[in-house]
């Protein structure tokens, strides 16, 4: 009898890219679930707070929405440097700096038609994000500074310059919080409410608003970009392989300092989102730590579009769900879900490997056994 | 008759299909330096580092002092009194010389009286051999040949009787070689054995009173160094087999299409690997460099390709100066004058392993019509173009979309070879065109290169096989530390002339 071994490259992609990333998902929460019942609550009624809070009611689905999009913003961006094995963690200083470009852009020429206004402060978004994360990359490819130091050094900065900014040039001088004026009310992109006004809905507010599609269309934008153009195509090589790079002419300089730019400008429009559609000013430190969550985002989907949507849909959730549940359940604190988060970003990237031999080779087993039967 | 102190007896070992070591037989008699020549890839590395423990044989066994013993580690060799200098050192470079020495050999956890003691054993020793190391120096400070040193000296203060050098003298300048020979024939005096990997027979005939050869994976001769002569050592290392000969036609040449003047390169580590080269490639003409592996073929290529930057000279194409020490054209820009490389060492540069196939078919030639069109990759073109090249090419298996990783090393070679050769190249720049490639794909490739030639291209073959360089070349270079230091027309050359040539003794 002869025996015909399968190679591990025969595993079906859905074994790696669903059934590993789902295994570890449910570690993650089977350990937070255990936190809450340390904490003295009931896990299971936890799941069922989290799963009404983010889809039991319109206003409540809202909010999950209006997280997830600024988790694809950071999410694609730290994917995308990722595919040219750039660590890029300073997306929040870039979602910061970026939203000073939002803001600048709009308040200057809200004189203009108003869509044109918007694509201008998205523009201006991207640039200004694009334009923080430009100065890591240059010291990268030129210095050999390393960008996972010198972005979270930039974080740190953009936080500082930001409150130099909104405490003593750009404040709304009418009073003493450390924030801008409102943009005019005719230039703020339309929110959830105002859509289903339309068709007859009346709902409660969320921030919810059609930045939502633009980061639908950045999913897009990236798997295009980083599969279909030539661009993608270079800065995946110089990523895999920096030697082969430079044997076919592809410049290493040229393409670490697109993929930052290309990454920076996608976190900063995490700025439209905040600025153009919710707060309508600049406010200190509305980045919120999404900037972080990004990574996770990013690594829990794989550095994939269609895997950052689901990812950040479930981070959304958690978000959302989560205030609930702190709302609802004395014990647990808002820090809770950071933990929870923390977990998710253990199991997922960290400890990614944990399971997947034992997962793969399982595959791999019943592949052989069918095979030879 | 002394018994040997280290005895091999029929050790094998494989990585995946390539058998490294086959059948391997050999006593090493205590107090003597015995070398051990072969060219790379011969498998020389591999049994020392087995002997060291780092790899574990497939079977065979290894005997010290007439008892068997068994090696998993490292650890287990030190304890059985056997060191290794590797070729790249391990040495923390901001610790001391005596912080390296003692590393992991510490013995208390708050520094005091063994480090003291350690001290002065050490510098005891350093008297004995004269090493002449200061042990407080930080290692970063250190030139190659002192780093070297306190390898040797960490090896013997942790009770090496047999001590291993592997290609010790590859990175030393003359002056340092010098002093390590010294070094070594007073360990010898002491009593110390030493086995000595190397590819120079220079050093084998200076130094070593025994000597094995190996090539190819397998042990072809012992000898007393005595009884030998350079000329035998590189007829045993080269060795004969078959000559694949190809059909050639006569050859058309035409005009001079690349210059190299006054070339030299120097490698990342600032040595000039590459000296004073000067050759010219005609149009239709193969030229072939012959010479063992690490003698500036490597830097030369790279340079021509325009990868790497040139020290001083300069290399002309179609009479226009690509490089000099000011200025080179990149990669790109040599492409599209018609310059296409097969690099020598496909994984590391000339594929991205993690890449689909038909990403790696259209490598640096992706941003050109109809791969892509305004910098959109056009996928039907790809595709088609990817399937059709892997069937003439006889890539298997026929799957554009399969990672490259997943292709075996000679299928791999025909992906490079396919993508360098469709744009129809007027100059052709080849590194070890066949290495790791199975017999029917030799042929293919072979036979591919001369149509090239045939068609008129310009064609630089460099290669460690002196077949290939025989039944392919017009001409043959070959290259002896970084100079080119024989040029034949092949006409009547022998392979033992060549051999003599690559040894540096002719």
């Amino acid at each position: 009898m002869s025996n015909i071994v399968v190679d591990k490259s025969k595993v079906p992609w859905w074994v790696s890219n669903v059934i590993v990333p789902l295994v570890n998902l449910t570690l993650a929460l089977l350990v937070s679930g255990l936190f809450v019942f340390i904490a003295g609550e009931n896990p299971i009624e936890a799941v069922k707070l989290i799963i009404y809070g983010s889809f039991g009611y319109i206003q409540g689905f809202a909010y999950t929405l209006y997280y997830t999009t600024n988790f694809i913003f950071t999410g694609l961006a730290f994917a995308v440097a990722f595919h040219c094995r750039l660590f890029n963690i300073g997306g929040e200083g870039q979602a910061y700096i970026g939203g000073l470009g939002v803001f600048l852009v709009a308040i200057n020429l809200s004189f203009l038609p108003v869509p044109i206004v918007w694509l201008l402060a998205i523009f201006g978004a991207f640039l200004f994000g694009a334009a923080w994360a430009y100065i890591p990359a240059y010291l990268q490819s030129k210095r050999g500074s390393h960008v996972v130091i010198t972005t979270i050094m930039f974080n740190f900065i953009a936080s500082s310059l930001m409150i130099f900014l909104l405490v003593d040039v750009i404040r709304d001088t009418n009073q003493m919080a450390p924030h801008t004026v409102k943009l005019p009310e005719e230039i703020w992109l339309p929110s959830f409410e105002a859509f289903s006004g339309i068709l007859g809905i009346k709902i409660r507010y969320s921030p919810l608003n059609l930045t939502f599609l633009l980061a639908i269309a950045s999913l897009f934008f990236v798997w295009f970009l980083v599969w279909k153009t030539k661009w993608g195509y270079e800065m995946r090589a110089v990523g895999h392989n920096t030697q082969a790079a430079i044997y076919a002419g592809i410049s290493p300089h040229k393409n670490i300092i697109i993929a930052m730019c290309i990454s920076g400008g996608l976190a900063g429009l995490l700025g439209v989102n905040e600025i153009l559609g919710v707060s309508h000013k600049i406010q200190a430190g509305f980045p919120a730590g999404y900037g972080f969550t990004g990574i996770a985002v990013a690594l829990m989907g794989r550095n994939h579009p269609i895997g950052i949507l689901p990812a950040a849909f479930l981070f959304g959730i958690l978000y959302q769900g989560g205030s609930e549940v702190t709302f609802e359940m004395p014990n647990i604190t808002r820090y809770m879900f950071v933990a929870v988060q923390g977990l998710i970003i253990l199991f997922s990237g960290a400890l990614e490997n944990l399971f997947r031999p034992q997962i793969e080779s399982f595959f791999v087993r019943r592949l052989n056994r069918e095979v030879n039967a | 008759m002394v018994s040997p102190i280290l005895e091999l007896t029929d050790i094998n070992k494989s990585f995946g299909h390539v058998q490294a070591n086959k059948n391997i037989n050999l006593k090493i008699n205590k107090g003597t330096i015995h070398g051990i020549i072969g060219e790379n890839g011969a498998g020389k590395s591999t049994l020392m580092s087995i002997v060291f423990g780092l790899y574990q044989a497939n079977s065979g066994s290894i005997k010290i002092n007439g008892k068997e013993i068994n090696l998993r580690s490292p650890r287990d060799s030190i304890i059985n009194g056997i060191g290794m200098v590797h070729q790249h050192f391990m040495l923390v470079e901001n610790f001391t010389v005596l912080e390296n020495i003692i590393l992991g050999f510490e013995g208390e956890t708050v520094f005091g009286e063994k480090l003291q003691k350690a001290k002065e054993d050490l510098e005891k020793l350093c008297k004995t051999y004269n090493f002449n190391i200061d042990l407080d120096a930080t290692i970063s400070d250190l030139s190659v040949g002192f780093r070297q040193r306190v390898e040797i000296l960490k090896s013997l203060y942790r009770g090496a009787e047999i001590l291993i050098l592997d290609e010790p003298t590859g990175v030393l300048t003359p002056q340092e070689v010098d002093e390590l020979f010294k070094i070594l024939r007073s360990l010898k005096d002491e009593g110390k054995t030493i086995v000595l990997i190397t590819h120079k027979l220079i050093e084998i005939m200076d130094l070593t009173s025994e000597v094995s050869v190996m090539r190819q994976g397998e042990m072809v001769g012992h000898t007393k160094t005595e009884d030998t002569s350079k000329e035998q050592l590189a007829e045993m290392m080269v060795g004969r087999s078959v000559l694949l000969r190809v059909d050639k036609k006569e050859i058309k040449k035409g005009e001079t299409i690349f210059k190299v003047n006054n070339l030299s390169v120097k490698d990342d580590l600032d040595v000039t690997r590459v000296k004073d080269v000067n050759l010219e490639i005609c149009s239709g003409e193969i030229l072939g460099i012959a010479g063992v592996t690490g003698n500036g073929q490597t830097e030369l290529l790279e340079a021509l390709s325009g990868i790497r930057k040139v020290e001083s000279g300069s290399i002309e194409l179609f009479g226009e100066k690509i490089s000099d020490q000011n200025n080179f054209l990149n990669p790109r820009m040599l492409k599209e004058k018609g310059l296409a490389h097969v690099p020598e060492d496909r994984q590391r540069m000339g594929l991205i392993s993690d890449f689909k196939a038909y990403e790696n078919l259209i490598f640096g030639y992706h941003d050109q019509e109809p791969y892509s069109k305004s910098a959109i990759l056009n996928n039907k073109e790809i595709t088609e173009y990817s399937n059709k090249v892997m069937q003439e090419y006889d890539v298997r298996p026929n799957s554009p979309n399969l990672i490259t990783s997943n292709f075996s090393g000679g299928n791999q070679q025909k992906i490079i070879l396919s993508r360098e050769l469709n744009e129809n190249p007027k100059v052709l720049l080849v590194g070890q065109p066949t290495r790791g490639v199975d017999i029917g794909a030799i042929e293919f490739i072979h036979q591919r290169l001369i149509d090239m030639r045939d068609k008129g291209a310009a064609i630089l073959l460099a290669s460690v096989e002196l077949d290939e360089i025989l039944s392919l070349s017009d001409r043959i270079i070959v290259m002896f530390d970084g100079k080119i230091v024989g040029e034949k027309e092949n006409k009547n050359v022998t392979d033992r002339e060549l051999g003599l040539l690559m040894a540096g003794v002719a």
